[in-house]
């Protein structure tokens, strides 16, 4: 197994390492995942008999795209559901309805309540890494084993076949000479190695698509950047798509061509990443860019429009879910169902009936 | 120039392990005015927070003090003893910590916490007053005066935060040390807060010493801003100087590494490498092995921490505005 650039439409490129460009003129977008109505309820139970008594609807019938190539950021507070969108995605969860397809080997699948070897053959395309490397890697397992396990567990290769893998994607992620990493354990290992492997890990069975929960937000800043620059290169070189989940914008700007907003389960704007920084347009996008500290003692920032926190969405009111905070808000919001995603301007869409 | 509220000298703290001391605060020296803040920024491990906890005299057994001194308001609290010392605590000097919910005991309700931390110290003269005067303090942090009968888990995040807050102001502290105080909170409750602070600081006339990681935090509520790097302060300037001038090529890396919304995407740099392990920290300068300009002396010798230009403070040998001449 040789990890290889593939273009856009997951072929092999010849002449690894050239400047390849993910989306030009001769492949054109086309979408690897296409989320329909998906939604995630966890019910709460309570009282005697342990019954159902309402849900948080963590995530709340979401429409998304993500094409094939691209980095897309999902960015939102603690408790908005960008989380729970990403366990769905991987199927480390199963949706309360909705769908999710993805396009691999040229056939399309909805993956959303798959099962048994079905399930285990779909996880060789789709990998998670995930936010606490001290926590991800068993500490018992060397990093061989480690990295290596994905391949026994979907039966691919020899041992011998395994072990040049693993070595070959060590040297990818920078854990360079391999033989050297090959057999330490993690608590040997510092948190930005512990990361590294983490990314070998999800990289060996060669995925079309990678899930990452917020992968550098317990790393500091000085090895944040090697990170951050390691997954932006080997999008770059094996053509992995991203969905980056993040709580921090300034992270998302250099994570994503494509950025989503999320606020209790609904998505609420989506766009280009720069563009909706440079000029967000729903309310709620607006006093989140206004709240980032800015690096800069100069920069003198206007208090955001909103005050107070985002609320649990516990059985959640039909009505726009930023309503009780939003400066805009007025009587067609109270009165209509949480607002449609609209196209505002091209590649913009947004969910509010008073942008 | 005012005077200053609080002097710290070479102050070294090391943490006696089996595999020998971790020389987690060594010779670090500065001083903070009355009423201004003073923002303490580096990676975990780089000795902050210890500055704090040896300020406070809160440290673990095996953490200790071999030198140094910390004056405040005129006495050296290095000077005092145990029962001194406590009584400073909370009326001198007072600490926010990081983790508010474990900093307040979920059995008893909030205001009585505080009740109780003002009864250790003396400070309670009648009950109806104090608890009026806490209440006066949960409005000046913000929150309700209902929420003293509560108890911490009926407390948001931020809430807990600011009640955090009111009881370090409890005891009108001349300092307040505020560790890392809004790096669990979501970015809207962080910036609600970070104002709030601020707004509080220059009302009444506090100093503060803020601590983070997160240097765009520390670029908004500090006057100054100390920058530490493997147990050394490596660097200390006003915040305009040192985000506009940085001397240490570490401030360089770590501010070139730290990503922002606004202004021109800009490449982020790398920092080669990884901060050092404390029980054996590299020889002379602790960044040499990391450093672009690392040369012989770096290696050979501890860089002196001293004023450049003005009260410009760095503990380079090859300071960056005149790298060029090296």
């Amino acid at each position: 197994m040789k990890y290889k650039p593939r273009d856009t439409n997951g072929a092999v490129v010849k002449g690894a390492g050239s400047n390849l460009t993910l989306m030009d003129d001769q492949h054109p977008l086309e979408p690897l995942v296409m989320i329909s109505k998906l939604k995630k309820l966890f019910p709460i139970t309570g009282g005697v008999f342990r019954s159902t008594k309402s849900y948080i609807h963590a995530v709340d019938g979401i429409n998304l795209n993500i094409q094939r190539g691209e980095s897309l950021a999902l960015v939102g507070e603690s408790g908005s559901g960008k989380t729970t969108v990403g366990k769905l995605l991987v199927r480390l969860l199963e949706p309360t309805q909705g769908e999710i397809h993805i396009n691999i080997r040229g056939g399309q699948t909805d993956i959303a309540h798959l099962s048994g070897s079905e399930l285990q053959h779909f996880r060789r395309h789709v990998q998670m890494i995930f936010q606490d490397p001290y926590e991800s890697l068993n500490p018992r397992q060397t990093v061989f084993d480690t990295v290596a396990e994905p391949l026994a567990v979907q039966k691919l290769g020899s041992l011998i076949e395994r072990e040049s893998s693993v070595r070959e994607l060590l040297n990818l992620v920078g854990l360079a000479p391999a033989d050297r990493f090959m057999f330490r354990y993690p608590h040997e290992l510092s948190g930005g190695q512990r990361q590294r492997v983490a990314i070998a890990r999800a990289l060996i069975v060669d995925p079309t698509f990678i899930v990452a929960d917020e992968p550098t937000s317990m790393l500091d800043v000085s090895i944040r950047t090697g990170i951050m620059k390691l997954m932006q290169d080997l999008a770059d070189r094996l053509g992995v798509t991203y969905l980056y989940i993040t709580h921090d914008l300034a992270v998302a700007r250099y994570m994503s061509n494509r950025l989503a907003v999320m606020y209790m389960g609904k998505i609420v704007e989506m766009g280009e990443t720069e563009a909706v920084l440079q000029r967000p347009l729903h309310p709620y996008t607006k006093a989140l860019l206004s709240a980032v500290p800015v690096p800069n003692p100069r920069a003198k920032r206007e208090p955001p429009e909103i005050e107070g926190s985002i609320a649990r969405p516990i059985d959640p009111k039909p009505i726009c879910r930023f309503y009780d905070r939003c400066p805009l808000r007025a009587e067609v919001c109270e009165q209509n169902p949480h607002p449609p995603m609209e196209e505002k301007s091209p590649g913009r869409v947004v969910a509010c009936y008073r942008v | 120039m005012n005077e200053p509220i609080l002097e710290v000298n070479d102050l070294t703290m090391h943490y006696i392990t089996r595999a020998g001391p971790v020389r987690a605060v060594e010779q670090v020296t500065f001083s903070i005015e009355k009423g201004d803040s003073m923002g303490l920024v580096g990676e975990s491990g780089c000795g902050k927070t210890s500055v704090a906890a040896t300020m406070m005299r809160l440290l673990p057994e095996n953490g200790q003090i071999l030198g140094g001194s910390i004056n405040l308001g005129g006495k050296d609290l290095l000077q005092l003893n145990e029962e001194q010392m406590r009584a400073a605590r909370w009326e001198k000097i007072a600490m926010v910590f990081q983790a508010a919910m474990n900093a307040l005991n979920p059995v008893y309700k909030v205001g009585d916490q505080i009740l109780e931390a003002m009864q250790t110290h003396d400070r309670v003269k009648s009950q109806p007053e104090t608890r009026q005067y806490i209440a006066s303090l949960f409005e000046l942090v913000g929150l309700e005066p209902k929420m003293l009968d509560r108890y911490p888990h009926e407390y948001s995040g931020g809430m807990r935060q600011r009640a955090v807050i009111a009881m370090a102001l409890s005891c009108q502290p001349d300092l307040i040390i505020a560790d890392e105080p809004t790096t669990a909170l979501d970015v809207i409750v962080q910036d609600n807060l970070l104002r709030e602070m601020k707004a509080l600081q220059q009302r009444l006339g506090m100093s503060m010493i803020y601590i983070s990681h997160d240097i765009a935090v520390i670029a908004e509520v500090s006057d100054r801003i100390g920058v530490m790097y493997a147990g050394r302060l490596v660097e200390l300037a006003d915040a305009q100087e040192i985000f506009e001038h940085p001397l240490h090529p570490y401030t360089f890396g770590l501010m070139s590494a730290f990503p922002s919304i606004v202004g021109p995407k800009r490449e982020l740099t790398t920092l080669p490498g990884e901060p050092p392990d404390l029980v054996n920290p590299p020889t002379g300068c602790r960044f040499h092995p990391r450093c672009p300009f690392a040369t012989e002396i770096c290696v050979e010798q501890v860089p002196e921490f001293r004023p450049l230009v003005d009260d410009h403070f760095v503990a380079c040998h090859h300071p960056l505005e005149t790298a060029d001449e090296v």
